[in-house]
């Protein structure tokens, strides 16, 4: 499969002649991924006894939460929100999921919520952060991901718009998870007031630019997919009711639901609540996508905004491809080349400073020369000086008798001394 | 000692026709507010009860609808009329309570209004010349609605249930009761009592009322069905031929007059039909009373301040003298709504 010279750097479309056989590499991926096992993590948020714990309990038909516990009445204030997290491994067909549960006691219960929301954005930022920390190491093969891969925030069914907690929460938190507003207690709810909650909740959204997750069809998807996906988002916001207990239909089979003087809800029953839809999307159909939104956009967004803030440039230079022989050989001659040039300033200082002496040494030895010259110069002019006082000496010693020249050897004194 | 007997016929038995007669003529008058979150179900639970149209839901209705800061006081006045006998009935409702994020005080408008209302009737007591008839504004009854699901009582309905059941007759209920099963709806109710007993609230009616013997039967089982779990509707709808109010959902019709169905009747026959005149008047003989008590002592005390302070200091007699007459409104309540 060669490219030809005319486009070097464009995909070819290709036909096999036969089965060769890479197809079956989403097998070998499948067969991989069921071996490691899965892990999600969900959050719940919502004011006490709105149905969080029974909800989780409903939609993995497993005791995750226990039952509440009832304490007496006492005089202490609710203490803030807590954020406590709960952790089961299940498995269905082979496939293993850890489950984490994150739940949020406390949120909205208290006289003033004015921060109610702020604990819970420090625990996502703080998973954000360990795995960030985690892909800094060193040794990377074992990275824990307890990054939370969706938040269900329980809307009270009141009918009228959503509340200020509500707005509050949402446009703080849907940045940084995916969010699932559902209605909860829609048992509360006639389909005629149901359709009108519905619609005022979505205006609400709308109005404040709060994002939540929705399930979006690509070109790629099959049409079966595409119409599951359009009735999914036709139902948003899910309206559901949870239940753990089994109750007895007219006709005798027992099914999870709610029985009431009036009649049976049916957790089951998409006329009657959409716990179907929620589990699909959350389970069966979205769950890879939740995941894969909070690793590549969420988490990448976060992690982006929070190196900027540390004063992080981008570096380009980082990038270039390391190769250990190549570098050492650029070292090497980088050295050698340091090494001739050093070797050839050195020598040019010498040849300089020789240069340089020899001059001074020059100009020394022609000083002295001129000296002695000089010297010599005065020094004939000194015996000239001399000869000629002899000679001048000489010619006025001359009157003196040759007798003289005897005693002259005695008498020199007195002649001379007449001086 | 027995009572002497009668040998015939004086005619006193007939003082309650001639009191009915007067009350016909003159009508009455019947306040009741309402305390509760928005869209726990106030205003229909009132329409219904009054089976009118009396007041419209204050809940935000668009995402463009401003949410209120503040709790709203907000009465309205209707006469209705039923078998000759009037009624002037005004139900304060009170948008914006526990709305916000925080809701520290949002009750002080709540406590402020109703007394205001003594303050009101007080005032027009005092007054030299009062009316023959004052326009009793007092109200009577605070329905204050729980938010089902809840453990029992949140921190804001504690707080804001002491305050109240100092200041009127309160009756907790839950309005959309309807997403509580029989066993849960029993659990609450147990949870709700056990709370108010450890927080010492006492709602109406109170113990302490009961002295005939049939009173106390009929309180006693009022009291255990504390607080109301109702259903309110406007709407009529068919059911097999007959026409009930209640709600229509895909697996079930309730009848609100049903009373496995929910407290309803039983809270409008406890409202209307048997203890009417008794929150009136439990009204006017407590409420009222230890409204004005308080008043009056703290009146007395200001002025024993301010003549001990004229004694002492040089503050002439003559403004001692005015303040001898009796006060206009405002009066000095102002200190007590900060409770």
């Amino acid at each position: 499969m060669k490219s030809t010279a005319g486009n070097a750097g464009g995909v070819q479309k290709k036909k096999m002649n036969g089965y060769v056989g890479f197809s079956n590499y989403p097998n070998q991926v499948h067969r991989r991924s069921v071996k490691r096992g899965f892990n999600f993590t969900l959050m719940v948020v919502g004011e006490s006894g709105i149905g969080k714990s029974t909800l989780i309990n409903t939609l993995f038909d497993t005791k995750i939460f226990p039952d509440r516990e009832e304490m007496p009445p006492s005089a202490d204030a609710v203490k803030g929100v807590d954020v406590t997290s709960m952790s089961a491994d299940i498995q269905e067909n082979g496939v293993k999921l850890r489950l984490t549960v994150v739940d949020t006691p406390g949120f909205g219960d208290a006289i003033n919520n004015e921060d109610a929301w702020q604990p819970i954005l420090e625990n996502i930022e703080s998973r954000f952060d360990a795995y960030l920390a985690q892909e800094n190491r060193v040794n990377r093969s074992k990275i824990s991901d307890n990054r939370i891969d969706a938040v269900i925030y329980f809307i009270k069914p009141t009918g009228h718009c959503l509340r200020v907690i509500d707005i509050e929460f949402m446009k703080r938190l849907h940045t940084k998870v995916n969010l699932i507003p559902i209605i909860a207690k829609a048992d509360t709810l006639t389909a005629g007031e149901l359709e009108q909650f519905k619609a005022k909740i979505l205006a609400d959204i709308n109005y404040h630019g709060i994002q939540i997750f929705k399930p979006v069809s690509d070109e790629f998807d099959d049409p079966e997919t595409v119409a599951e996906n359009r009735e999914i988002l036709s139902k948003i916001p899910f309206a559901v009711v949870g239940s753990e207990k089994y109750v007895a239909r007219a006709d005798g089979t027992q099914v999870r639901g709610r029985s009431y003087p009036w009649g049976i809800i049916e957790v089951e029953n998409e006329d009657h609540n959409d716990f179907i839809k929620l589990r699909q999307m959350l389970l069966r159909s979205h769950m890879e996508e939740l995941k894969d939104t909070t690793d590549m956009v969420l988490y990448e967004n976060y992690r982006t905004q929070k190196l900027l803030s540390m004063g992080h440039v981008q570096d380009n230079g980082v990038f270039r491809e390391f190769n250990p022989l190549v570098q050492m050989e650029e070292e090497r001659r980088a050295h050698e080349a340091k090494m001739q040039k050093m070797e050839a300033e050195m020598s040019a200082v010498f040849q300089q400073k020789v240069h340089e002496k020899e001059a001074k040494l020059k100009q020394s030895e022609e000083e002295l020369y001129a000296r002695h010259k000089e010297m010599k110069s005065v020094l004939e002019k000194q015996r000239g000086d001399l000869e000629d006082k002899k000679k001048r000496a000489e010619a006025s010693a001359r009157p003196i008798t040759p007798m003289e020249q005897h005693p002259t050897k005695g008498k020199k004194k007195n002649i001379f001394s007449g001086f | 000692m027995s009572a002497p007997e009668v040998q015939d016929y004086v005619g006193f038995d007939t003082i309650t026709q001639q009191m009915e007669r007067k009350f016909l003529k003159r009508g009455f008058n019947l306040n009741v507010i309402l305390v509760g979150e928005s869209g726990m179900g106030k205003s229909t639970l009132v329409n219904s009860i009054f089976s009118t149209h009396l007041v419209d839901s204050q809940g935000r209705r668009t995402a463009q609808e401003v949410i209120r800061k503040t709790t709203e006081i907000s009465p309205v006045t209707q006469t209705l009329e039923e078998n000759g006998v009037r009624v002037r009935l005004t139900i304060i409702d009170t948008p914006g309570f526990g709305d916000q994020c925080n809701n520290e005080g949002c009750w002080v408008p709540v406590i402020k209004y109703i007394k205001d209302q003594h303050a009101a009737y007080l005032a027009r007591e005092l007054k030299p010349f009062r009316d023959r008839i004052i326009n009793d504004t007092r109200v009577h009854a605070c329905l204050y609605f729980l938010n089902p699901g809840s453990r029992g009582l949140r921190p804001l309905d504690v707080e804001v249930l002491k305050r109240l059941t100092e200041v009127t007759n309160v009756i907790p209920v839950i309005a959309k009761s309807d997403s509580m099963t029989t066993d849960e709806r029993t659990l609450f109710k147990r949870r709700v009592k056990e709370e108010m007993a450890f927080h010492r609230i006492s709602v109406y009616p109170y113990a302490c009322d009961d002295d005939v013997d049939e009173d106390r039967a009929l309180n006693a089982s009022i009291r255990d069905l504390i607080p109301f779990a109702v259903v309110g509707s406007e709407e009529t709808i068919d059911v097999d031929g007959t026409v009930v109010r209640g709600r229509r959902h895909g697996w079930g019709v309730i009848n609100i007059f049903d009373e496995a169905h929910c407290d309803f009747v039983h809270l409008r026959n406890f409202m209307l039909r048997t203890h009417l005149s008794d929150l009136i008047e439990v009204t006017a003989q407590r409420h009222y009373e230890q409204f004005r008590t308080s008043q009056l002592r703290q009146i007395k005390e200001l002025r024993d301040q301010q003549s001990a302070a004229a004694a002492a200091g040089a503050v002439p007699p003559g403004a001692v003298v005015a303040q001898q007459q009796p006060p206009s409104a405002p009066l000095p309540h102002q200190p007590m709504a900060q409770a």
